[in-house]
């Protein structure tokens, strides 16, 4: 494993201190996060493990400016995302952040070129649709509806839509969640290969152990709580991983 | 294109019978708002334009015998501009096409051509040549009901002479719009017409060279009318004067402007509550469409996008829905208003229409359209706008539902599980129902306000031929005679009962507010002609008072009991206190009536009678029709079936219009709502029905639950809506209120029943519709889809 991914040595994406949140309902109080404290360092393709409540979607959205704390603070590449307004999160999602969503979260009108349009159209320094989309290899399927596509490939356009803003960051709630191991595996090497190629910080979710393998780091959450982050020294390819 | 605005394009495809559902109710509102409005704008200028390049006249008033000198005293008048003097008569005509006697007024042309006022615009032939004693012109409408040609000829018998006429041409008039005879209530123009003839042959005629008995003046800027009527009415005294009367009096006008203020209630009230209700469709609609967004939208502001690049996109799906409603509006509307201008310029012969369109129209109606959608937009875009990209994202939770008092009714009431989901979503959404609920309602309400007047006038025919009214005919003489002429009439041929009406102008004074009517005198046997009551259809007594038409004891804030003043204006010096003994129900004028006796004593005067109703033998009705056609004293000879049947004819052509129009916005509006609430639903509630089919409930019982809640609105949403077009059609008829006519207020039960109906199918439809939805409701890809 290359020594560069080690924390100390480079500049975190992502610093997170005491980070809390708290779902109130009209009768109970939901603790989602209790007080997270980490660092992500840049780069790198981290996948977020945890059982189902425990909190790891709640903490990508905090990191993806989707939503805010409760208290504690996280910054992005030293600026603090937690004293942002919501006009500047926004800035901050259009200009930074690549989302990907179990259920892939397209447009239904819109093809699969147009929904990666979508993005391009008010990006800085945008890729192509077209580019975006031969990233993963769905080249040959522009121009059709959501509907038209199988579950893998609207996952994949989801990704080309999450990447063609070259952002800084990926975040991938479940990428794989609704699909089965087959068409998984096809979401996982593109995600990787995307890691590679642009270097771009990937942060993905999953309650699916045996995708930890793929990872650099692996950050275990409980309750909460981060109870235990793991760098592999080993990585295994994507295509290797089952479930 | 931006990508978010080809997402607006097929937003629109995909939803396109939803659009149309909304942008056809917004049409609706903006269509009546530009058609009123059009309509009423152009007749009113079409009549202004008419009465000012022919000349109208502002104030008239008749005399028995004054000499021509007497119109330089008249112009002299302070604030008096113009004067025009001329013979007026009334006369028997004997037309070859038809047995009865029909009646004409009989006007003077002076030697120089055409008068100076109330103008008429020739629209065929010329004006008769001066001392031509057997030319005519004739009113066009009388022409035309005859088939008259220019050359043709036709009977008259003036002050008793019978001569034959020929027409030289036919004309329009300012003052002949709405052509009504004495003793009539609707224009006919087979039995009334309008000649014109030379002045020298009806002064010779008539015993009027050198003299005329009716003056019309026009008067200046700055000019005091009522000092002008006064010193009018002092130089006319002298000369038998029957006291002078202002533009708002004069019989065409006053009609005209009855018209005028119904369409202007159309223009003014109805269109802006239309744009209210479709406002609130549109709201309601689009506000749900957008609600079901809320996912889509959650992602766009995950993807970077702003709040406002967001409602904006949202802002602009409900500005293109609402720019469809408007253009539809507009041009339904531009075209509604010509024709339906058209038809009341026919309608009143106006020998032009002056079709004027106002920019303001459509630009007040375009915003308000425009605005309802945007609101309807940014009220629902602002809810999930101002969630966050997570939780916006996230399906909406559950549903909560709460056990509340309405839950343990439901609870109490036991029904089966879809029952029970179809009134727990209405107690969910108690808001929501409940504008559902008012919509379908307005859509009743609608419908009621355009089908009473049917009944209204079945009450107002029956009171008023049946109850009030009697006798086959009235028979006008020319000028009041002793009673003893009553006598005469009786030995008619053909005459079984004749009864004779004193009738003189006077005016009625109480406190400030005093009105100009015709005081009738009749004797208290009479059958003929009957003064009731029409609750209890009881007789009412003048005793040694007098009755008053309850509409005009209104106008004069009198009630049984107190004082009036009475002025009879043929009569010099007559003042006379009376004490109002009773009240009257009447829908056609203002009466006012004593005993003859009465009447005589007061004026100490023997009894006279200027008309009397008669009771005719079919049979011989020709037999009594010849013997009047020659009779010196008769001035005309009106039947009561046919002022009835010209009645009906005219009401029918004019409620008929509205009456579809409104009956078609009714259903409009009914699948309007039903339809977008039906769909609506089936958009939210997909997933939970789809489940339901899945374990095993039949199409026909999910169709239950989502239908059966509009079933139940609609039900509810009936008696609510009959009640709402009770008011409107009280609010209505209050509006109708002249001094002319009024309409009862009576909304039958077959009226109650075709709204509830018309409603109720409406419902169906849309329902069906939908139903054809749920039942090709592809349940694998509704439970795939995550809504
Ligand atoms: N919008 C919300 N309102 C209330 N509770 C919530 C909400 N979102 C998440 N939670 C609760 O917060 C906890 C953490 O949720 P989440 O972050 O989604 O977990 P994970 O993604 O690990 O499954 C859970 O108990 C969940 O029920
Ligand atoms: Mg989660």
């Amino acid at each position: 494993m290359n020594a560069d991914h080690s924390a100390t040595d480079r500049d975190p994406v992502y610093r997170m201190q005491d980070l809390t949140k708290t779902y109130r309902t009209e009768a109970v109080e939901v603790h989602a996060l209790r007080g997270v404290t980490a660092e992500l360092p840049a780069g790198e393709f981290v996948v977020l493990l945890g059982a189902s409540g425990s909190g790891k979607s709640t903490l990508l959205n905090i990191l993806g400016g989707l939503d805010t704390a409760t208290s504690g603070k996280a910054w992005f590449n030293g600026r603090e995302l937690t004293a942002k307004t919501e006009r500047e999160l926004t800035r901050y999602r259009r200009d930074h952040v690549g989302f990907v969503f179990q259920f892939y979260n397209l447009v239904p009108s819109l093809t699969a070129r147009e929904n990666v349009a979508l993005v391009t159209e008010i990006a800085a320094n945008p890729m192509t649709p077209e580019e975006a989309l031969e990233r993963v290899s769905l080249d040959h399927r522009m121009d059709h509806f959501p509907a038209e596509l199988s579950g893998g490939e609207q996952q994949r356009v989801a990704i080309a839509r999450a990447i063609a803003k070259r952002p800084e960051v990926l975040l991938c709630d479940e990428p794989t969640g609704a699909l089965d191991s087959k068409t998984g595996v096809q979401v996982l090497q593109a995600l990787d290969m995307i890691n590679k190629e642009l270097g771009t910080s990937t942060l993905v979710i999953t309650h699916n152990a045996g995708i930890q393998a793929m990872a650099h780091r692996v950050v275990f959450l409980a309750d909460g709580n981060i109870s235990e982050i793991r760098e592999n020294t080993e990585r295994v390819d994507p295509s290797k991983i089952e479930w | 294109m931006r990508v978010l605005d080809l997402k607006l394009l097929r937003d629109l495809r995909r939803l396109w019978t939803q659009s149309l559902a909304i942008s056809a109710v917004l049409a609706v509102g903006v269509m009546i708002m530009v058609m009123s409005n059009g309509a009423e704008r152009s007749l009113r200028e079409t009549r202004d334009t008419f009465y000012e390049r022919n000349r109208f006249g502002d104030i008239f008033a008749s005399a028995s015998r004054a000499p021509d000198a007497l119109a330089t005293d008249i112009l002299a008048i302070d604030g008096v501009a113009r004067v025009d003097t001329r013979i007026s008569t009334f006369a028997i005509l004997d037309i070859a096409d038809m047995t009865q006697p029909a009646m004409g007024q009989v006007l003077s042309l002076p030697s120089s051509g055409l008068p100076a006022m109330n103008i008429p615009t020739i629209t065929r032939g010329r004006i008769p040549e001066p001392g031509q004693r057997d030319e005519v012109l004739v009113n066009q409408n009388f022409a035309q009901a005859h088939g008259f040609s220019i050359g043709d000829q036709f009977g008259v018998t003036l002050n008793g002479q019978k001569r034959m006429l020929t027409i030289t041409g036919t004309a329009l008039s300012p003052e002949f719009i709405y052509t009504i005879g004495p003793n009539s209530i609707m224009p006919d123009d087979r039995r009334f017409g309008i000649l014109w003839m030379d002045e020298d042959v009806l002064g010779a005629a008539f015993n009027l060279t050198g003299a005329f008995n009716d003056v019309s003046v026009q008067l200046g800027r700055n000019a005091d009318p009522d000092a002008v009527t006064d010193a009018l009415d002092n130089l006319l005294k002298p000369y038998g004067g029957t006291g002078a009367f202002p533009r708002k009096d004069q019989i065409s006008n006053a009609f005209l402007d009855g018209e005028l203020k119904q369409l202007r209630v159309m223009a003014e009230v109805v269109p802006p509550v239309f744009l209210v209700i479709s406002a609130f469709l549109v709201n309601m609609v689009l506000g749900r469409l957008i609600a079901l967004e809320r996912e889509q939208i959650g992602l766009l502001k995950a993807l970077g996008y702003q709040r406002t690049e967001i409602s904006w996109h949202y802002i602009k799906l409900a500005l293109v829905i609402g720019c469809v409603g408007v253009g539809l509006g507009w041009t339904f509307g531009m075209l509604a208003s010509r024709g339906m201008a058209q038809l009341y310029a026919e309608f009143f012969h106006f020998p032009y229409l002056v079709f004027v369109q106002y920019p303001s129209i459509y630009a007040i109606s375009a915003g308000a359209g425009l605005m309802a959608a945007a609101l309807g937009a940014v009220g629902a875009v602002r809810r999930v706008v101002g969630l966050s990209p997570a939780v916006a994202m996230a399906p909406p939770a559950p549903t909560r539902f709460r056990r509340g008092v309405l839950d343990r009714l439901i609870l109490w009431l036991k029904p089966r599980q879809p029952t029970m989901m179809i009134l727990r979503s209405i107690g969910r959404w108690p808001f929501r129902a409940a504008l559902t609920t008012f919509g379908i309602a307005t859509s009743a309400s609608v419908m009621i306000a355009a089908l009473f007047m049917f009944d209204a006038m079945d009450e107002l025919l029956d009171v008023s031929f049946v109850q009030i009214n009697r006798q086959d005919a009235v028979l006008q003489f020319a000028e009041a005679r002793s009673d003893r002429v009553v006598q005469d009439v009786a030995h008619l041929p053909g005459v079984m009962a004749a009864e004779g009406v004193w009738s003189i102008p006077a005016r009625l004074t109480h406190g400030h507010l005093s009105r100009r009517i015709g005081v009738e005198g009749r004797r208290p046997g009479d059958t003929l002609s009957r003064v009731i009551d029409t609750d209890s259809l009881d007789l009412v007594r003048p005793e040694h008072g007098i009755v008053l038409a309850r509409r005009l004891a209104d106008h004069l804030d009198v009630g049984v009991g107190d004082a009036i003043e009475v002025e009879f204006l043929t009569i010099p010096d007559s003042r006379h206190k009376l004490i109002v003994t009773g009240l009257a129900g009447q829908y056609f004028g203002l009466g006012a009536y004593m005993e003859v006796t009465t009447l005589a004593r007061l004026l100490d005067r023997p009894v006279q009678v200027t008309h009397a109703n008669l009771l005719i033998d079919p049979a011989r009705e020709e037999a009594l029709f010849n013997a009047i056609k020659g009779a010196p004293a008769v001035a005309g000879l009106t039947l009561l079936a046919q002022v009835r049947q010209s009645f009906t004819d005219t009401i029918a052509q004019n409620a008929g219009m509205t009456t579809t129009i409104n009956s078609f916005l009714a259903a409009l509006i009914a699948i309007g709502v039903v339809y977008n609430s039906a769909r609506i639903q089936l958009s939210e509630r997909a997933r939970e029905l789809a489940s339901l089919r899945i374990l095993g409930f039949t199409r026909g019982e999910v169709s239950y639950i989502l239908l059966g809640e509009l079933f139940l609105l609609t039900l509810a949403a009936i008696p609510l809506g009959l009640l709402i077009g009770r008011l409107l059609a009280g609010a209505m008829v209050a509006s109708f209120d002249s001094d002319l006519y009024a309409i009862p207020l009576v909304v039958s039960r077959g009226t109650y029943m075709w709204a509830a109906g018309v409603v109720a199918a409406a419902s169906v439809v849309s329902a069906l519709i939908v139903r054809r939805r749920i039942d090709r409701m592809d349940l694998i890809a509704v439970m795939k889809t995550r809504e």
